[in-house]
């Protein structure tokens, strides 16, 4: 009765309490999403007028040799980083969950740390700790008896990508292992004691049991990180000159777009470039999801 | 065994741990260091040149601006991120209207959008709006902060009881009044989670104020750091104060509130 009561009587009061956020995303969340779209069908140098081109910027696309390698640059170093990171916060929790650790919230507080460090500091920190013969990190490494030291990180190609891959890995293995166990959390631990008594063992239990149970949270994880490493940006742009060099290697797609819209002003060509990126992203997170649901099934 | 397997964690543990702190730590060291002695030797005590570097750092750029100005846009950012969460939560949490799942929905989804994807349209939405070269841009998308509006929403289910704002509501408080006097103190704690969960990523913002400020007065920090290197070039003892300077206040403030940054985490994991 009083429940039906606070219902008829407050209908349009839940409107003006969520109007705010609603009008704000729709001006700054909905709309330069909208207008990106509109523009890649257009021509615009930031200034002058706007000229509509058809499909002509979606047809540069095609005969653009850059955009596929950006997009391949920017798979490459999110899988290196992706895949690790995932090992190393399922190991983690696992280690956290199973044995008692003393310090366990103090080793988590820590490895989250890099996390909350501004990307922009992370790359030119990196930079200069390894960047020249001289670096410190080659010094740290020919202390530690590395024979190949001093290494010449930012000369390689594969080598630059490598430690873009390592630093993004450094800065969110701490975050992944927080989420993971978040989501172990919510496992009844009656499952943990009757997969004892059946006999299994840590290892054993962690496969059957916990990993089965949290495939949401590793599922939320991919797909998150999918969005997010297929848009790099501040790591690779800031650990070297932003141009991604050597040879191009660590330009990712976000930092192509950049280019074109805020170095060359060719702002309809990076709105297209920004399209064809968003469907890349939203065909891997429905691939992601696809793959990691589809075992679910068997 | 078991012992040893013991030791061997714990070694593993402790290694990540040097792995995640060492560049920290190289960083706060070279940076009391003159240049020429950073590139002979590694260090690993600090040495007596920080004033120095720093007095080097602050001929050519002035840091504490870029400090400053990113405050000026944290600060009421996260301040109507928390009151505005917990606003539109409130809304989801204790009314029912047409279309509530609708917009609930438009919630969850805005945390998927890919937004580094919007930029072009964000400038262009800028320049129209006249709102370049300013912090507005940045602050006024508090209001819609997806994170807060759902965390606070799920905090507001269990923490107020309907019957305490129906009995407000029986005092004659308004819709208003009840959420300013009764509800937003009631989760007071979660909306504190939520500022200091989104001042870190507010603060490292770097790709919007990027394309959006142009005036070198106006640059936030990270924006500030990005362009150090081109203008230090070899003085790495001034660029290593600069990276302390950006780096060292938040690990302090983690020091104090790594609990809740933690706990502010995991909100979109849970379901």
């Amino acid at each position: 009765m009083s429940k039906k009561g606070l219902a008829s009587k407050t209908n349009n009061w839940g409107y003006f309490f969520i109007a705010p956020f609603i009008i704000v995303f729709i001006v700054f969340g909905l709309y330069p999403m909208v207008y990106t779209f509109q523009l890649s069908f257009q021509k615009w140098n930031g200034f002058g007028a706007v000229q509509n081109v058809g499909f002509e910027n979606f047809k540069r696309i095609i005969a653009d040799s850059t955009f596929p390698l950006t997009v391949k640059n920017t798979l490459k170093i999110w899988l290196c980083d992706f895949i690790p990171q995932l090992g190393f916060a399922l190991l983690l929790s696992m280690i956290f969950t199973f044995y008692r650790i003393k310090g366990m919230k103090v080793f988590r507080a820590v490895y989250y740390l890099p996390n909350l460090i501004t990307a922009a500091s992370i790359g030119l920190l990196f930079n200069i700790l390894m960047n020249g013969d001289k670096s410190t990190v080659n010094q740290l490494l020919s202390m530690l008896g590395v024979k190949s030291a001093p290494i010449a990180f930012f000369k390689s190609q594969s080598m630059t990508q490598a430690v873009v891959s390592y630093i993004l890995w450094w800065m969110w293995f701490g975050y992944t292992t927080v989420i993971v166990m978040a989501g172990i959390t919510s496992i009844e631990p009656d499952l943990y004691e009757a997969a004892q008594i059946d006999g299994c063992n840590r290892w054993q239990t962690f496969v059957r049991i916990t990993l089965p149970l949290i495939r949401p949270t590793i599922i939320y994880i991919t797909i998150t990180s999918v969005i997010g490493g297929m848009q790099i940006f501040d790591v690779p742009a800031n650990v070297t000159n932003m141009q991604g060099d050597p040879q191009k290697a660590i330009l990712t797609s976000s930092m192509y777009v950049y280019q074109h819209g805020f170095k060359n002003n060719s702002f309809g060509y990076a709105s297209a470039l920004s399209v064809v990126l968003f469907v890349i992203i939203a065909a891997l997170s429905y691939l992601a999801f696809k793959t990691m649901k589809g075992k679910e099934d068997r | 065994m078991e012992k040893v397997l013991k030791v061997l964690i714990y070694a593993f543990l402790i290694l990540l741990l040097v792995i995640c702190i060492l560049p920290f730590y190289l960083v706060i060291v070279n940076s009391t260091y003159s240049s020429i002695d950073i590139v002979t030797r590694i260090k690993f005590v600090p040495g007596d040149r920080f004033l120095e570097n720093y007095g080097k750092l602050q001929e050519l750029t002035n840091i504490w601006r870029g400090f400053a100005n990113s405050l000026l846009i944290a600060v009421p950012y996260v301040l109507l991120t928390g009151y505005f969460g917990a606003f539109a939560g409130y809304g989801f949490a204790k009314y029912r209207f047409k279309g509530r799942g609708f917009f609930f929905c438009i919630v969850l989804a805005s945390m998927m959008l890919p937004s580094q994807l919007s930029i072009i349209g964000f400038y262009k939405l800028n320049l129209k709006l006249g709102l370049l070269n300013t912090y507005w841009p940045f602050i006024i998308p508090g209001i819609a902060n997806a994170s807060a509006v759902f965390f606070l929403k799920g905090m507001i289910e269990q923490t107020v009881p309907t019957s305490l704002i129906e009995a407000a509501r029986m005092e004659g408080y308004s819709e208003l009044g009840i959420f300013n006097r009764i509800v937003l103190p009631c989760v007071m704690p979660g909306v504190a989670t939520m500022c200091i969960f989104n001042f870190v990523s507010c603060w490292n913002n770097y790709l919007a104020p990027l394309i959006v400020l142009s005036d070198a007065k106006k640059f936030t920090m990270p924006i500030l750091i990005s362009t150090i290197r081109g203008i230090f070039l070899a003085n790495y003892g001034a660029m290593y104060v600069a990276i302390a300077i950006s780096v060292v206040p938040v690990i302090v403030v983690y020091l104090f509130l790594s609990k809740y940054i933690i706990n502010g985490l995991t909100i979109g994991a849970v379901k």
